[in-house]
This record gives structure tokens, sequence and C-alpha cells, in this order.
């Protein structure tokens, strides 16, 4: 059992305010990835969680105990650092059972529970070597052999694999995810990479400037963005932001008129907002499709195919589009294309950049992991 | 070695000629740096070497025009040891000079951690302030130093020239140690502190093991200086606590100047600091040159 609250948390290095108040709830057993934009203060939330960095203000609660006071040993937390921070100067026995020696733990039951780690992460036959020795990949499972080691009720990892080549991510990626289950561990877990953030987490939650944007499942927030940012930064490539004008709204959704003059309905709730001003739609690229008959035209920039997919990036008017299209498609650079969008997929912004509300909630908006599982899967749970 | 192979493959193929003009004028490099290295050091290194010859000629050579051409003598060696107790003077300067590092970097460790990893916004002034004591010249507070020297019975004990020498050495011992310090990755000393690790335990367990080539180095430094100091050797001290350094200076004042037995003399009370030195310079360079962690 393990769940961690925050309340009204906030940090200031001297006269800079770091951390503006975030309140955050993370459930048992649950899988929480921070993401944000560089120099958001995802670290800081995180380094203030493990009790290497004091509060300014505000409760951190784990279990519902107040652990603002308590050392970042007695949290009965685990820490796996970016540079993954492994002793040098100790074999990676010794550095997976140093929480232990420094506990005071007998070399035998030292040795007996280094080893249950090691079986799990497929380390037995390294643990004699340095971490000089080891390869990236060995040095990051031997700092999450670390971890293990200590029995912690909550996992906080902090950009874990940004150090490793994509391949090695990957697989590390999937590793985690079994070691998540495995271990029945709550996980709280920072990250850059959009495919971590949406393939590993229960629940995410997106910071920007030191404050949280919104928290929600990675489903939810690729369809129900809360506002413009969260839209721009869930989901990869990024979404295409249309300036647009409302002509009407009603319990259909709203009606707009698009740059090329023509109009669209989408199904919007338009009712909180003041009709016949300027509104922003955002369209992912895999959402705007090509189309002879499209009510937007542009000019191909440039074209990069991937094989399977082929991304066109679009000038239409002031702005650069970005469309997914078939690996196939025969044009271009230079071409001109016609569009459309899948009106079901797409978001209206206000001024101040905030969603308007869609008439219909995504049916995998609610989604946890644990729900791609079949069924047998989950006895136990 | 691997960017410089790097640059030769990246590099146009170049003409055999300009291939070997480049090769050359980087032999040529190499050479002059050599020529330079030996000059400066066969300068530095020449007194030592004059000193030590001198030991060995008979007091008549020593003052005679200098030639390196005499047939060599003990009896400097043997008169200087016959007349005053080499070893008792080797004793205490071993005791000073180790007795002082130790005493300064079990002080320093501490306040360098604290500097290192605590830093506040007076850190860096507070620093500055203690090397630019090292700017005061000893003898401004030779008076005060003594009479409380005088006072406590200090005069003339090991005991005070430890305590001397190690806040002589103290400023220097911090900051080399800072720096070191700073080196060191913060993550692995958080990582330790994740673990359970107490201040102490982090200190012991992962700073002094993964810091050790830099303070040897500063250890050694802190020897040196103090085996090599006489200011404060001879104003405080006279028959019992007195070092090496005194143990030279008695022979230039009594007898006036005997040139080879003082050279003698000198070069039994270098000697020890030397070997020490020489054994201990890879040690010294590395932690000199290098960050101490990686
Ligand atoms: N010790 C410190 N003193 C002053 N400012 C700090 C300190 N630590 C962090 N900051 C500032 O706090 C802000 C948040 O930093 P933080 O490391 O938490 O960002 P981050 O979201 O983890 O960024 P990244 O994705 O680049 O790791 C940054 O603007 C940083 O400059
Ligand atoms: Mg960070």
């Amino acid at each position: 059992m393990a769940t961690l609250e925050l309340k009204q948390i906030t940090k200031s290095f001297d006269d800079t305010h770091v951390i503006k108040g975030v309140d955050l709830e993370v459930n048992d057993r649950e899988f929480v990835v921070f993401v944000g934009p560089s120099g958001c203060g995802k670290s800081t939330l995180m380094r203030m969680i493990a009790g290497l960095e004091s509060a300014t203000s505000g409760d951190i609660l784990i279990d519902g105990q107040r652990m603002n006071e308590v050392g970042p040993a007695d949290r009965g937390l685990a820490m796996v650092f970016q540079s993954y921070a492994l002793y040098p100067h100790m074999t990676v026995e010794d550095n997976m059972g140093f929480s232990m020696r420094l506990a005071g733990v007998s070399k035998d039951k030292r040795r007996e529970k280094v080893l249950e780690a090691a079986k799990i992460l497929q380390l037995e036959p390294l643990l004699d070597r340095k971490p000089k020795a080891l390869s990236g990949g060995q040095r990051q499972r031997v700092a999450i052999g670390r971890a293990i080691v200590r029995n912690p009720s909550i996992f906080l990892f902090d950009e874990p694999l940004s150090n490793l080549d994509a391949a090695l991510r990957v697989q590390m990626r999937i590793e985690l995810a079994r070691l998540h289950e495995e271990l029945d561990a709550t996980m709280i877990y920072v990250t850059h990479d959009q495919i971590e953030a949406m393939t590993m987490a229960d629940k995410i939650v997106v910071l920007q400037g030191g404050e949280v944007e919104q928290v929600g499942s990675p489903m939810g927030l690729y369809h129900h963005p809360r506002n413009r940012f969260v839209a721009g930064f869930i989901g990869s490539p990024k979404m295409n932001f249309i300036a647009v004008e409302q002509v009407s709204s009603d319990a259909e959704g709203v009606t707009i008129k698009l740059p090329g003059g023509e109009t669209r309905q989408v199904p919007i709730d338009g009712s909180g907002h003041a009709g016949g001003g300027a509104l922003e739609l955002g369209v992912r690229p895999e959402h705007l499709v090509l189309d002879e008959q499209g009510p937007m035209e542009g000019r191909i920039q440039v074209l990069e195919r991937l094989g399977g997919q082929t991304s066109l990036y679009v000038q239409m008017g002031d702005s650069l589009l970005t469309i997914m299209a078939d690996g196939d498609v025969a044009y271009r650079v230079n071409d001109s294309v016609r569009f459309g969008f899948s009106s079901d997929r797409a978001h209206l912004f206000d001024a101040e950049g905030l969603s308007l509300p869609k008439l219909h909630r995504h049916p995998l908006a609610g989604l946890r992991r644990q729900d791609n599982r079949a069924p047998s899967d989950t006895v136990g749970q | 070695m691997t960017t410089a192979k790097n640059q030769t493959v990246a590099r146009a193929p170049a003409a055999p000629a300009t291939r070997s003009a480049l090769a050359s004028a980087l032999l040529n490099r190499r050479l002059w740096l050599g020529v330079l290295g030996w000059t400066l050091a066969l300068v530095i290194f020449f007194p030592i070497f004059w000193m030590i010859v001198t030991g060995f000629k008979t007091e008549a050579e020593a003052i005679a025009d200098p030639s390196l051409i005499f047939s060599p003598t003990l009896e400097n060696y043997a008169e200087v040891q016959s007349r005053a107790g080499y070893a008792k003077f080797a004793l205490n300067s071993v005791v000073v000079a180790f007795g002082s590092t130790l005493l300064a970097l079990l002080i320093a460790i501490p306040a360098a951690y604290s500097m290192a990893f605590l830093p506040t916004k007076r850190t860096k002034g507070t620093l500055l302030w203690m090397l630019s004591t090292k700017m005061l010249p000893p003898v401004g507070v030779l008076v005060p130093i003594y009479l409380l020297f005088r006072d406590t019975g200090l005069l003339d004990t090991r005991t005070g020239l430890v305590i001397v020498y190690t806040l002589m050495n103290l400023p220097i011992v911090v900051w080399m140690l800072y720096t070191f310090f700073k080196d060191m990755p913060k993550d692995i000393l958080e990582a330790g502190r994740m673990d359970g690790a107490g201040t102490l335990q982090e200190v012991i367990y992962l700073l002094l093991p993964l810091t050790l080539p830099g303070i040897a180095s500063t250890g050694l430094l802190a020897v040196i200086l103090s085996w090599n100091e006489a200011f404060w050797s001879l104003n405080l001290t006279s028959s019992q606590a007195a070092p090496l350094t005194a143990y030279i200076a008695s022979f230039s004042s009594p007898e006036g100047l005997f040139w080879a037995k003082l050279s003698a003399a000198s070069t039994m009370a270098i000697a020890p600091i030397l070997i020490f030195g020489w054994l201990t310079q890879k040690q010294m360079v590395r932690g000199l040159t290098f960050g101490a962690v990686k």
C-alpha cells in the first residue's frame, strides 16, 4: 500500500518560484508520469517527493502521513537517477547492497536479497563487476536493482532512459512496465519521451512553469486536452492550430468558417463561448486527411517519407501544418494539396487557449493501462 | 587518441609532401617543448644538485672556484652527525609534518564538505578570505603568537608547531579539498542519502573513497610545506622540538659559514622529503591536474 498526496506544494530558490502550488494525488500501484517542457520543475517536484529538496510550503503525504520533515531514506521511496549515480568504487553487488549494509544487515542476508533482485533484472553474471565495466543498459538495470532491493513502496524515476539508445530504450521501457506489474509498486516517472509517457502511464501529469496544466489518462489527455498547451504537448507530431471563426453554435455543435471560406460543423459544445468570436481549430496531423474535395488548400514545403507513413509539411497562409498521410502518396514538394479533417477528432480553443468541451466523451478516454490486458491476466487484481 | 584518428580520416587525403611536412612540424614542436622542459627542470634542480655536490667536498674545495672535479669525501657527514643528533631533528620533522597534515585534513574535510555541498551566499567570500590570510607576512603575527605560546607553555613543543603548521596550511588544504569535492557528482551522494547514509556515512563510504587521489595529493602538499617551513620552527623552538629546518640553520650561525658542512646538513635534511616526493610524484601530479573522480 502506498499512496502519495501533494497539497499546495511550492518551491522557491531564493527569489525564483520554481513550483507554484501543485496538488496531486497518486493512488496505490499507479504508474504516474510527469511530462512538461525543460525547466518546468519536473525534477524539482520529484526531488521534493524524494526528500532531497525541502518544500518551501505545502504538505507531502505518503499513506496519509506528512513526510516533509522525514529524511529521504525513511520515506519508503527509492529513486533511479538519470545519470544512474552508481557508486563507481563498488561492485554491482555492493552497489545494490549498500542500503542494507548501512542498515546493518548481515552479509548473507544481503547477498540473498541482492541475488533475488539480480535474478529479476538478469544481472547475476555481472555482480562482481564495477560500474565502469558495464554498458549503459546494464548500468541502468543496476540502478533499478539498487532501488528494488530496498523494497520501496514508491519508485521514483527521473528520465531513467534518456541516456540509452533508441533500441535499448524500447527494451527497457517494456522491462519497466513488466517490473511495475511484478513489483506491485507505485511508480512516478519523469520523461521527455512522448511514447514513454503514452505507453507506460496510468496517469499523466502535464506541468508547465511550475504548475499542473492537466492530470489524466493518456487517452484522456490525447482526446480531451484542457487547453492549447496540453493539446500541443501531448501527441507527436504536434497538433496543428488553425485560426477559424465561429459562425453559429447549437446542440449539434459549433459551426466554424475555415481559412478557405468554407464552413464545417464540429461536435463541440459552444454554449460557454460568446458567439461570433475568433477561435482556433486544433487538428492532429493524423486527423488531417488529403482529399480532392477538402475545404482547405496549401502548398507542400517538405515531404518526409518514413515508409509506412509520409509526413507532409504544408504551408497554408501563415501557418505550416503537418499532415500524416499514407506512405505511398504520390505528391512532391511544391505541389498544392487539398485536405479536410475528421470533425469528430477536432478541437476548438478560445482566445485564452482553453478548450471548448466536446459534446461526446471519447470511449477510450477513461482507459487505464491494465484495461489493455485480456481479462484472464487480471486475476488477483 | 580517437579524435586525432578521426581527424586524419576525415581530412581529405593529403599529398605525401604536405603530410611529411606536417609530421616534421609536429616533431619540431615536441622537440622544442622537450628542450624547454629539460632546461627548466635543470635550472630548478641545479641549486639542489650543487648543494649535494658541495656536501661531498672539503671546506677548502667548497669555497674555491666552482668545479665538478674533486675527490669526494664523507667527512662532512661524519662531523655533522657527530655534533648534532640528526635522528632527533628528523623525528621532530616527521611528527610535526605528518601530525599537522592529519589535523589539517580532519578540520578541512568537514569544512570543504559544507562549502562544496551546502554552499551559501557567503561561501565564495569565505574561501577567498581564507586564502587572503596567506598574504599576511608571518612575521606580522610573530610577537602575538610568541607571547601566546610562552604563556600557554607551547614554546619549543611539537604540539605547538603542529598547531601553527595546521593553521598555516589550513587555507590551502580547505581550498584544494573544496575543488576536489566540487568535482564529485552530486547524484552519487544523493543516491547514498536515498540509501540511508547519514552525513558521516556519506563522507566515509562515498566521498572519501571517491576523492582519495585529491585528498592524498593535498595531504602530500601539506606534508612538504610543513617539512620545509623554517620561519616558525626557528622562532618557536630551540632544543626540544626543533625540526630539520632548525638543524640546518644551526650550522650556519655559531661557526661562521662552513659551506661544505652546511651543505651536508641540508642534504640530509631534505633527503627524506625528496625521496618521499619522488615516490609519490605520480599521485601528486594526478591529484593536482585532474578532477578527483572520473
Ligand atoms: N538549486 C537550484 N537553484 C536555483 N534554481 C534551480 C535549482 N534547481 C532547479 N532550479 C530551477 O528550477 C527550474 C526547474 O528545474 P527542474 O530541474 O526541476 O526542471 P525539469 O523540469 O526537470 O527540466 P528538465 O526537463 O530539463 O530536466 C529551472 O528553471 C531551474 O533553473
Ligand atoms: Mg529534470
